[in-house]
């Protein structure tokens, strides 16, 4: 894998579930890249399909999900064509996921310790013995206190967060290329997420890993990642750098997702919340996904679908700067 | 109760669980049996129709707070009284607390349909009377958290990590609780789902009266939603206060760091200062006041000789000797 290819490659991607009632679509034309030694935040409602693009890039879609068009590559070689065995081996050699829901990554059966030594014998020839000690040093770094005894616990034995922790240094190592964190500190506080949020931008900088970041927390986004892409109804809306988008928004989607953020000050009777309801995926409407919610939208967004165009600082899809919405 | 405005009393509330390896490994390896304090004399009231918030770093015992409070767990030591219920079949005996789980993968059954999952306690407590009255029921909970009456007939695994959570308050909701105990209720909800869970608490809380233990890492949410806020530190509360007058005065050194150490949207901070020194073990409590290996201000009697809870300048509890 030479420096220059990124960690991923992302073209036109659309998943699909074919149900009783016809074919859903859960992402559609979704394409993203992250460079080697960047993050790349992921950011969008829930159900915007953000988990959906990691499951889809690891090669974990629930059946009867489909990828119906596009490419994957991971590290320059094409994934998405591959048989669910090479892709076993692509993503345990290269790709490290955290799951958002931490105890889908863990067997209630076995120690944590157990689990975390196995994992690491896999990927290197480390015997018994260091495989322990590099898997306590693992703990130790995501701040588990007590690593050295922690590391016999199972897994109901922990709190939330620390199960959540568990997860990330199960993820980091097998000293993966790419990184899919899904939601990797939505249960932890401030401190303990400047520790994680820390620890993959070192990944990042001294092993050269790529880390695509799914979260909804603007805060880890703005403290974390390098370039970040807003995700609406199974499209990517808007691309680019963290100060542009989270200062800048030029989705009219972006700019209320900002305005809804509690914020510290005093308190406020309601917080501004973008009124109605993201479509359903058998309800998306036709032209901009966006026109029902939308206080900018004209008569072409109901008719014509945004594409994702290029600026001179990012990307985005909107009719209000690509022709006009009249 | 100490006062008929209580709906909640925790008395010196503790929970120790047995963490030794098992039998054989302990007598081959010549290892002790093992204890971790989750929980260490706790002490605190809910009034009726307000809002207590648990907050303090992952690990300091909230979650087992709760599973002690909602009698999923049952308490080492210590007493929890609730008011007696107002309204519903149980008037009369103690409130009933339904819990919102932090893990919303835990408390779904992958097997049900999500309407019946929200059904069940409408069936249980018998709130609606016929399938019809129940179906229109569930319908309405589902929109109230912002998903849609034809969701019922879906299975958990089909819906997003945040839908999943809606689910599970809905389901909280159904029963039509006095008293919910909400742990880390939006931490998986994006910003503006999480606003319109967060506005609809509130008007529960005002429209029904409804008494929330609440537990968040989130200072701005907890900061919007709690009337009090209770700060807790390896097993202990250390600090309790209104929550204007904790933000305004936090008098505990660790509240004083914890409120510091609050990202910001506005002005992200690239180079947080972590919480000086690694957070303690509860396998292995420091000595003395449990905070002093990281607190700035220690002394030599923090070392040897634990604070007591005692009345804060302004209302509330402090534990610290240094406290004013
Ligand atoms: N197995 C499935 N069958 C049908 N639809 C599904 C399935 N899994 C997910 N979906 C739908 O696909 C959409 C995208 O889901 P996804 O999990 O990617 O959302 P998300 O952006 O990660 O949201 P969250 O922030 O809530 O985790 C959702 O509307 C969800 O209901
Ligand atoms: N069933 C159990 N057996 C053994 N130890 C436990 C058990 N449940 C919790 N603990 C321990 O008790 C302590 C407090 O855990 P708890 O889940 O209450 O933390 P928390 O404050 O909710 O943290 P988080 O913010 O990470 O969810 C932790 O050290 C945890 O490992
Ligand atoms: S295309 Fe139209 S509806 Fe869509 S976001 Fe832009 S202005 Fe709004
Ligand atoms: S008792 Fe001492 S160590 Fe503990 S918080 Fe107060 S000053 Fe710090
Ligand atoms: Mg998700
Ligand atoms: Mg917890």
């Amino acid at each position: 894998m030479n420096s220059q290819t990124p960690a991923l490659e992302v073209k036109g991607l659309s998943v699909e579930f074919p149900t009783r009632k016809g074919v859903l679509t859960a992402l559609s034309d979704v394409s993203l890249t992250v460079e080697r030694g960047e993050i790349l935040g992921v950011v969008g409602e829930s159900g915007a399909g953000k988990s959906m693009t990691g499951m889809a890039v690891l090669g974990l879609l629930e059946p009867p999900g489909r990828i119906a068009a596009g490419e994957i590559r991971i590290g320059g070689q094409r994934t998405d064509n591959l048989s669910d065995a090479e892709m076993e081996t692509v993503r345990g050699r290269m790709v490290g996921a955290i799951f958002q829901d931490p105890l889908t990554s863990l067997n209630p059966l076995f120690s944590v310790g157990q689990q975390l030594t196995e994992t690491i014998r896999l990927h290197s020839d480390r015997n018994r013995a260091e495989a322990r000690a590099h898997a306590i040093g693992l703990l130790k770094q995501v701040g588990i206190p007590g690593a050295d005894e922690r590391i016999d616990h199972y897994p109901h034995q922990f709190s939330g967060g620390m199960r959540q922790r568990v997860v990330i240094a199960l993820a980091l190592a097998g000293n993966p290329q790419l990184i899919i964190a899904d939601e990797p500190t939505t249960a932890l506080d401030v401190s303990i997420q400047a520790q994680i949020t820390t620890l993959l931008r070192t990944l990042c900088r001294e092993h050269g890993a790529g880390v695509m970041l799914v979260t909804h927390d603007m805060g880890v986004i703005a403290e974390t990642a390098d370039r970040v892409a807003v995700m609406y109804a199974g499209r990517v809306i808007e691309v680019g750098l963290v100060e542009e988008v989270l200062n800048k928004p030029k989705h009219p989607y972006t700019r209320g997702l900002m305005g809804s953020i509690p914020a510290l000050g005093a308190r406020v009777e309601r917080l501004t919340q973008i009124d109605g309801a993201m479509p359903r995926l058998n309800a998306i409407p036709p032209g901009c996904a966006f026109n029902p919610r939308c206080s900018e939208a004209g008569a072409r967004c109901r008719e014509v679908r945004p594409a994702l165009v290029a600026n001179a600082r990012g990307s985005v899809a909107c009719l209000v700067h690509d022709g006009g919405v009249a | 109760m100490r006062s008929p405005d209580n709906a909640l009393e925790v008395d010196q509330l503790t929970r120790v669980f047995d963490v030794s390896a098992p039998w054989l490994n302990r007598v081959i390896d010549r290892k002790p049996k093992r204890y971790l304090r989750a929980v260490q004399d706790v002490t605190f009231t809910v009034r009726k129709g307000k809002c207590l918030a648990l907050v303090g770093e992952s690990g300091c015992g909230k979650s087992t707070v709760a599973r002690l409070v909602t009698g999923l767990y049952a308490p080492s030591e210590g007493a929890i009284l609730f008011a007696p219920a107002q309204k519903g079949a149980n008037s009369g005996k103690p409130m009933e607390a339904q819990m919102i789980f932090q893990d919303p993968h835990a408390s779904l059954n992958p097997r049900w349909r999500v309407g019946d999952i929200i059904a069940e306690p409408i069936r249980e407590f018998g709130l609606r009377d016929g399938n019809e009255a129940i179906a229109a029921r569930v319908a309405e909970l589902l929109r109230t958290v912002g998903l849609s009456p034809d969701d019922a007939g879906r299975y958990p695994h089909e819906f997003s990590g945040g839908q999943r959570q809606r689910i599970s308050i809905a389901r909280a909701l159904a029963s039509e609780p006095e008293f919910l105990v909400c742990d880390e209720p939006t931490s998986a909800l994006d910003v503006s789902v999480q606003a319109q869970i967060l506005n609809l608490m509130r008007k529960l809380q005002d429209e029904l009266g409804l008494t929330y233990l609440f537990i968040s890492h989130n200072l701005a949410v907890v900061r919007h939603m709690a009337d009090r806020i209770a700060v807790m530190y390896l097993g202990r509360i250390v600090e309790e206060a209104e929550t204007e007058a904790l933000f305004a005065d936090p008098q505990h050194p660790y509240t004083q760091l914890l409120l510091q150490t609050i990202p910001d949207v506005a002005s992200p901070n690239r180079n947080r200062e972590l919480m000086g020194g690694e957070p303690p073990s509860p396998l292995d409590p420091p000595k003395g006041c449990a905070f002093h290996p990281r607190c700035p201000l220690a002394a030599e009697r923090c070392r040897t000789s634990a604070p007591e809870v005692r009345a804060r300048q302004g209302g509330g509890t402090v534990a610290c000797h240094l406290a004013p």
